[in-house]
């Protein structure tokens, strides 16, 4: 007898469960219940919680649990054959990009590669200190030989980042014009956002092969645009009506008032997105070491799997320098553009 | 309180009118326009249907090359009533005639070039673009309607040195004083080249001496200019010293208007007499609204010629305050009537005492 063999007597079910015997394999559960001769009577105190797995002992026609994620999974491995062919010329582009970056970065030679990364550190920031800080990290780095890896983080951080600003920015600027897209564009960030980083691998893995680079490339950018997203549309908002009365007043475009006033006045505020989208991207590219992504975090992976104690922590210094090298440089820059239209 | 007003120079055309306006704000303007054309007052309007009256039955004709003047406390309705004339706000009834055509039967593309090249505007907050600086400020106008930069710049640097602002032309709006910022809100008004030019209260955000020296500069390119200007403000003392033709809104209505001199001397309704009662009616009052016309010969017991616009102040200067004075009033050089102290006096005095206790708006 199973605790809730009465609900169904007492509904009227039972010849409804007793005509869908389920054939699933028997859980190890059943088999030492099947052992103990059948199970006894259970008390009040006792009485399980009406899960899908007990109500299946009292009436076969119930699903159990894993019968109901083994259908989850059936039903997107069924739809992923179909996904694959939109989705994978969709985003071969991007395995392009990312190995081409990659190669590209550490192709160069390692003196050639600092000094330009050096000269537009420059450029953003014109901060000569910030510039020094630069320098002094990236030739402390190759000189405990984490060049290579650093570089490699660097590419991904790169690639991810441009394209989650080109794709974010206009779609923060399309939030900012219809509340309506508004309304149904942030319960998306907010799940974006606040999805394990991990989670967001598990569909991907199943979507793409593991050697492809698109695969990390996904997840970072899915991860990482959330905030030059965010504050596209907030910077926009923002924006001095009277000024834009100003620019309608004169007859301005659409268009005109976009580029030459709303996008330049929302400047600070979606540099200050892109500067956390930095920051995002980083921290998922070394989770993404996880599912083959190259640099600093397969050193931080080896530290784990074989205990290497210092291997782990040096990594992980050079990731904390590279994040204070990446925040400082935006920073800075962001920092120029504000001093260049405070009011 | 329905004021069929036309202008009464004959000779000046009108260039912009406005014929039976209404505005209600709220979630069903139509409603609330009936229950305001059924006589519903604004504070009723709000408190039963939850709608605010923004405009209601404004009839104003708006001369050519003149300067109209729209004045009433704050919240009567003017920064509503002034973005009518370039339809920032639609309108919920009426008809906006500009150079007679109905601005409301206008595609958006007309519109957008009547704002480009028939009314300029400036602002209570300069509203300039910040990252930009003074001189491409300037040329604003002439930059959204696609002209070449070379002209656009020269045009800037013309107008930016006409309002008194050479050698600011790369600074940023932020390095330059309230008045400065003005100044090129002005003058990027005038670069547009546009006839007509709106002022929502422009100077109102500025210190009393360089409100006075913005006043000057305007009434000094007017002079050149001949613009139609609609200017806002809630300071008596400034629409008498800038209008040719003076508006008066209370709650959306327009309680009075007309030449500002008549409505000094023939205030209509308490609230104007209490709004003109503060005023130095001396300084402000003119000899020509209070002279006699003149009629057959020139009296021979006159102590001389005082001009038509000369202020009474000046004029009691001129008599030395000896009441029995009189003088002949002359309009660019010819007679055009007399005028002696006793009037002047009784002038000073306004026609009705506003310790009465009507303040109470
Ligand atoms: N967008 C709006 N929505 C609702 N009410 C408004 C709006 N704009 C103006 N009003 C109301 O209309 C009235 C006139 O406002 P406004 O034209 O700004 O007055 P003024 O410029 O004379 O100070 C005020 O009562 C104000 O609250
Ligand atoms: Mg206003």
């Amino acid at each position: 007898m199973a605790a809730y063999d009465w609900f169904f007597d007492t509904v009227g079910l039972r010849e409804w469960c007793n005509a869908t015997k389920s054939e699933g394999t028997m859980s190890m559960a059943d088999l030492l219940a099947k052992a103990n001769g059948g199970a006894a009577e259970t008390s009040w105190w006792e009485v399980p919680f009406p899960s899908l797995d007990t109500l299946n002992k009292s009436c076969e026609a119930v699903i159990r649990t894993r019968d109901f994620t083994a259908s989850i999974e059936q039903a997107f491995l069924g739809v992923k054959d179909k996904m694959k062919v939109v989705l994978d010329p969709l985003t071969q582009p991007l395995s392009w990009m990312l190995d081409g970056a990659l190669s590209l970065f550490v192709g160069t030679p390692w003196w050639l590669l600092i000094a330009l990364m050096l000269m537009l550190t420059y450029y953003a920031s014109r901060n000569v200190l910030v510039t020094i800080f630069v320098a002094f990290s990236f030739f402390l780095l190759a000189f405990i030989d984490h060049y290579t890896y650093a570089v490699q983080t660097l590419s991904i951080i790169f690639v991810c980042t441009i394209l989650s600003v080109l794709m974010g920015v206009p779609i923060g600027i399309a939030m900012s014009k219809s509340n309506t897209f508004q309304r149904f564009t942030i319960p998306i960030l907010d799940m974006l956002q606040t999805l394990p980083s991990f989670v967001y691998l598990i569909p991907l893995i199943f979507l793409f092969s593991v050697t492809e680079s698109k695969l990390y490339g996904i997840a970072i950018i899915m991860y990482a645009i959330v905030p030059v997203v965010r504050l596209t549309d907030l910077g926009i908002r923002l924006v001095d009506k009277d000024v834009i009365e100003a620019a309608n007043a004169f007859g301005m475009t659409s268009r005109q008032k976009l580029f030459g006033v709303e996008i330049p006045l929302a400047l600070p505020n979606i540099m200050a997105g892109i500067n956390q989208t930095i920051m995002m991207a980083l921290a998922m590219v070394v989770i993404a070491s996880l599912v083959s992504a190259p640099g600093l975090g397969t050193l931080v992976l080896r530290g784990i799997r074989n205990l290497e104690l210092g291997v782990g922590l040096v990594s992980g210094f050079a990731i904390v320098l590279l994040a204070v090298v990446l925040d400082r440089v935006s920073k800075a820059s962001l920092a120029r553009i504000n001093a260049a239209q405070s009011h | 309180m329905a004021s069929d007003y036309t202008l009464n120079k004959a000779s000046v055309p009108a260039k912009v009118v406005i014929k039976d306006l209404y505005k209600i704000f709220g979630t069903n303007p139509k409603m609330g326009l009936q229950h305001v054309r059924n006589g519903v007052n604004k504070t009723d309007l709000l408190d039963q249907y939850g709608q605010v009256l923004g405009l209601r039955d404004i009839n104003v004709e708006m001369g050519e090359g003149q300067i109209t003047v729209i004045m009433g406390l704050s919240g009567s309705g003017k920064s509503t009533l002034i973005r009518h004339l370039n339809r920032l706000i639609e309108p919920t009834a009426g008809e906006i005639l500009v150079d007679g055509v109905d601005v409301m039967s206008y595609s958006k593309s007309q519109l957008r070039e009547l704002r480009q090249s028939q009314m300029s505007m400036v602002f209570q907050k300069f509203a300039l673009l910040p990252h930009r600086s003074v001189l491409v400020n300037a040329g604003m106008a002439m930059r959204i309607r696609g002209e070449e930069e070379d002209a656009i710049n020269a045009e800037a640097y013309k107008w930016l040195e006409r309002v008194g602002l050479k050698g600011v032309e790369n600074q940023y709006p932020h390095q330059l004083s309230g008045g400065m910022q003005q100044r090129v809100g002005i003058a990027r008004a005038l670069t547009s080249n546009a006839p007509i030019m709106l002022m929502d209260e422009a100077f109102s955000a500025l210190d009393p001496l360089i409100r006075t020296d913005m006043q000057n500069l305007l009434l000094e390119l007017q002079k050149d200019l001949h613009k139609t200007i609609v200017f806002i403000t809630h300071d008596l003392d400034e629409a008498l010293k800038i209008a040719d033709h003076l508006v008066i809104l209370k709650d959306g209505h327009t309680v009075q208007q007309g030449e500002p001199q008549d409505i000094l001397l023939n205030p209509c309704d308490p609230y104007i007499e209490d709004f003109v009662g503060d005023i130095n009616r001396a300084r402000v009052l003119r000899a020509r609204s209070i002279m006699l016309p003149l009629s057959g010969e020139l009296p021979s017991d006159t102590q001389g010629q005082v001009d038509h616009d000369d202020t009474l102040e000046s004029i009691i200067a001129r008599s030395g305050g000896d009441i029995s004075h009189g003088f002949i009033v002359t309009k660019e050089g010819t007679p055009v009537g007399t005028i002696d102290m006793t009037a002047v006096l009784k002038a000073l005095v306004p026609r009705i005492s506003t310790d009465t206790g009507v303040r109470n708006y």
